[in-house]
């Protein structure tokens, strides 16, 4: 069983990278969370990113996080990409795969695909 | 909607937005049925808003004019001959004990029952997305009880987030210990 004592042992080990942290205007990637994005499959998108991003040893810069209808739920699920510094992108009708592809090819490699974005899909 | 834990996911989101500060998460099964309820210490609806939150065409939202969330949930029951069942103090009038608290009955075995599907995924979510929040997750079964309380979490993380990677592996792979054990 995963126990309080293995809690506590992660609570060491992030004690010194809070700090720093604090200090990163990192990567935010923000899901769509209303009813319309979770009935079309926000959640298992959501759960990817955060996955991926912990595999591809992001989880320091990128945050994964939340939002509620922006509004095109013929789109959802609907993902936003925000960085300092430049514009933001929207990625549409995702999917845990096409999720795992942008860690690697946006995140990671810095390239948006544009057969995924808003203008495009 | 594909899974009631998604439905839950979607109720949950509602406690959110009211700025909730502890969500409580309840599902209780026998053999017949299951009950899910969820309670939070929000803001609380009026009595107006109450009386017409089942209505698809009340919503919060300022982006369309369609709010679908408890209309599908009462659907879901409802066609398993079920029920919903809201409860709401709001904040002017019950500045101490304000929160809405939604309990909805399902008959499991009708054919029309919606599958619980992956609850693990909702609570990490709601986690992940809410690390300000606390949540009280219980599921009773007739083989044993599930249960995480953020409370107890975080005074072991202290200043550590709650969504912090490893934090977020270590709560899905607890929850899902605790399942396994149940089924043995």
């Amino acid at each position: 069983m995963k126990s309080l004592a293995e809690l506590a042992a992660i609570r060491d080990k992030m004690k010194d990278k809070v700090v720093i942290r604090e200090g990163v205007q990192g990567i935010r990637v923000v899901v769509g969370m209303a009813t319309c994005g979770i009935a079309a499959g926000a959640r298992p998108v959501l759960n990817t990113f955060v996955e991926e991003i912990a595999k591809a040893e992001l989880s320091d810069k990128v945050t994964v996080t939340q939002t509620g209808c922006i509004g095109i739920c013929q789109y959802e699920p609907v993902v936003e990409i925000i960085e300092d510094g430049k514009d933001k992108v929207t990625y549409v009708k995702m999917t845990a795969e096409k999720a795992a592809e942008v860690v690697e090819k946006h995140l990671k490699g810095g390239k948006v695909i544009t057969d995924y974005t808003i203008t495009k899909a | 909607m594909k899974e009631l834990s998604l439905n839950i996911l979607d109720i949950a989101e509602n406690s959110v937005r009211a700025n909730a500060t502890l969500i409580k998460i309840a599902i209780a099964e026998d053999s017949e049925t299951l009950r899910v309820t969820v309670a939070d210490d929000g803001c609380g609806m009026t009595p107006e808003i109450l009386e017409n939150v089942t209505n698809p065409f009340c919503t919060t939202r300022t982006t369309r004019k369609v709010g679908l969330g408890i209309p599908l949930l009462k659907l879901q029951a409802e066609q398993t001959g079920g029920s919903v069942t809201i409860v709401s103090r709001h904040e002017g009038t019950f500045p101490d004990t304000h929160g809405t608290e939604t309990a909805a009955l399902f008959y499991k075995n009708h054919i029309d029952m919606t599958p619980l599907g992956d609850i693990i995924a909702t609570v990490v979510t709601l986690i992940q997305c809410n690390p300000h929040l606390d949540f009280l997750f219980t599921h009773m079964t007739v083989n044993g009880e599930v249960r995480l309380d953020t409370r107890e979490l975080r005074e072991i993380l202290g200043d550590v987030p709650l969504n912090t990677v490893d934090v977020i592996m270590w709560i899905k792979e607890n929850l899902t210990e605790q399942y396994a054990e149940l089924k043995q």
